[in-house]
């Protein structure tokens, strides 16, 4: 793997379980992740799609997933649905989930792989701030903050 | 909070920042090579800037590379800027903008 494009951290008061499933069920990403879900089986080799929720059937990115172990580890290819055949235009993300003192995890997503200066590197340099940030808030409090 | 804060209350580290948003994932070499400070106090302003979880260190070999983490930022924004009437604010900010280049 070359040089990572972003490194993302939170702390997340919760357990390493629910920040995990607050990435991977959907019903869950769908109350924080800006009217998105993320869909699969999460088993190595399955593919995994970014659904809409406020339009059914729209994908907007989709990837494999290449590791798979909950909660600690997950790793996923990802592109732009119409892309995803060019090597070029397929990043990698890492979700590592690691304890942080008694109470709390710190999430750390890698974001790598991003084919330099294009619009999914410039997308992905807002989205995962907010993303995360709404997770945590999520996690944390119950109420997603909108993204 | 503080943390951030604080840590962005010095304008070294600010353009530390700055250095990592224009180029990420740089090693503590690549970061003294262009800023006019000495080694020491880079580490001493990165160790800061790690602790209020604005800069994220990933191992690479023997290497560690630094990157610019704007979650917390975000949050900042989320609480102290956006619930204060984003629209409005975004109004005056652009007729201040506008006003400004008219004057120069």
């Amino acid at each position: 793997m070359g040089k990572p494009s972003f490194v993302y951290v939170t702390y997340i008061r919760a357990t390493a379980e629910k920040v995990w499933d607050g990435i991977t069920d959907p019903a869950m990403a769908a109350q924080y992740w800006g009217c998105h879900r993320n869909v699969s089986d999460w088993k190595v080799g399955s593919k995994w799609e970014h659904e809409r929720t406020d339009q059914p059937g729209v994908i907007d990115i989709v990837g494999k997933v290449i590791e798979s172990d909950r909660p600690r580890r997950l790793v996923m290819t990802w592109a732009n649905p119409a892309n995803a055949a060019d090597p070029e235009k397929v990043s990698r993300v890492t979700i590592e989930v690691e304890p942080h003192k008694d109470d709390a995890v710190k999430l750390t997503v890698t974001h790598s792989e991003l084919e330099s200066n294009s619009d999914m590197l410039r997308g992905i340099s807002k989205g995962w701030p907010a993303v995360l940030s709404a997770l945590k808030s999520f996690l944390e409090t119950g109420k997603g903050t909108p993204v | 909070m503080d943390k951030v804060f604080r840590a962005l209350a010095d304008p070294s580290r600010r353009e530390l920042l700055d250095r990592l948003y224009a180029e990420n994932g740089q090693t503590l070499g690549q970061l003294c090579e262009r800023l006019a400070m000495t080694r020491q106090a880079v580490t001493k302003h990165l160790v800061l800037l790690e602790e209020a979880n604005l800069v994220a260190t990933v191992r690479r070999g023997r290497e560690k590379l630094h990157y610019l983490n704007p979650v917390p930022l975000n949050e900042i924004a989320e609480r102290w800027i956006a619930k204060f009437e984003r629209h409005r604010l975004q109004a005056l900010s652009e007729l201040k903008q506008k006003l400004e280049s008219e004057d120069g």
